[in-house]
């Protein structure tokens, strides 16, 4: 079935068929998320690697709530107010590891990017969609990049709770909020299909 | 897991079970985008729990609106938070009370 993955290979890999529709859809959602998490700050050559090494990441948390998603506090309980002591080991980790981070996600969603623009290239099926096929190792890179595409959809929709996501779903198609809103369902069958192939039993 | 054990040598007595202190835990919080079954898949691949133990852990989150997924040291548990949120997990962690 189109949209949807399946499995494909005996090395536990995934499959799926993408109208071109689909194809750009999912190519400019990523490249978005790309440029809202930045370039990598040490992609310069003559960066010194052992200075790139030991630079210190931010201490304070994204201002923008879709990328605080991404990078949350790992002290203090959320939506409680922090006390001072959590404050302070949240930024200590954040500083040690949010760079990190970044260029994890950021290397996930480009090789992304690349598996999508090679299978535009690659042969069509019968009925002229495109495949992506992806090994067991892809698969686990796009399950957390499509992960992190709904997150951010998410907050930019709002989504808090489960009654918020409920409401969304019975948008007016004249709402300007529903192609997104698709676009977030759509993206969570992607997902679930593509968790469904990698259940270890 | 390997935990950091400290101890005097006069508390070593052979027949006495090492006691480890395990004053951390790692919580994953609950949120209302995150798959069910992306998060019990990220349960048994990262932790290496059976798909049992992964969806209770993960039934916790989604009715309790948190669970204690690990237990260690505070360096241990700063990596498992690390990990959690490259998956995309809202963890956090905290001194086990």
């Amino acid at each position: 079935m189109p949209g949807f993955f399946e499995s494909a290979g005996a090395d536990g890999g995934a499959s799926v068929a993408l109208d071109d529709g689909e194809l750009s859809v999912i190519r400019s959602l990523t490249v978005q998320l790309l440029e809202l998490i930045g370039p990598d700050q040490h992609e310069d050559e003559d960066a010194d690697p052992l200075q790139a090494l030991f630079a210190e990441g931010p201490s304070e948390p994204p201002r923008d709530p879709a990328l605080a998603r991404l990078f949350p506090d790992a002290y203090g309980a959320p939506g409680a107010p922090a006390d001072e002591a959590a404050v302070t080991r949240s930024a200590e980790f954040r500083r040690y590891t949010e760079n990190e981070l970044r260029t994890q996600k950021r290397e996930r969603l480009l090789a992304m990017v690349h598996a999508l623009d090679e299978a535009r290239g690659a042969p069509r099926d019968r009925e002229g969609n495109a495949v992506l096929t992806l090994d067991r190792a892809a698969s686990d890179g796009w399950l957390g990049g499509l992960n992190d595409l709904r997150l951010v959809i998410g907050a930019r929709l709002g989504i808090d709770d489960e009654s918020t996501t409920e409401k969304l779903f019975d948008l007016p198609d004249e709402d300007p909020r529903k192609a997104m809103v698709i676009a977030f369902l759509w993206l969570g069958s992607l997902q679930e299909t593509l968790v469904d192939t990698l259940l270890p039993e | 897991m390997p935990v950091e054990i400290e101890r005097t040598e006069e508390q070593a007595t052979p027949d006495e079970a090492p006691v480890p202190e395990v004053p951390w835990v790692t919580l994953v919080h609950n949120d209302p985008v995150n798959l069910m079954s992306y998060v019990t898949y990220v349960f048994q691949a990262y932790f290496g729990y059976s798909k049992d133990k992964a969806k209770k852990l993960m039934l916790d989150v989604h009715h309790k609106g948190r669970a204690v997924v690990s237990q260690g040291s505070r360096e241990e548990m700063e990596r498992d938070v690390q990990a959690m949120h490259g998956y995309g997990l809202w963890a956090t962690l905290q001194r086990d009370s």
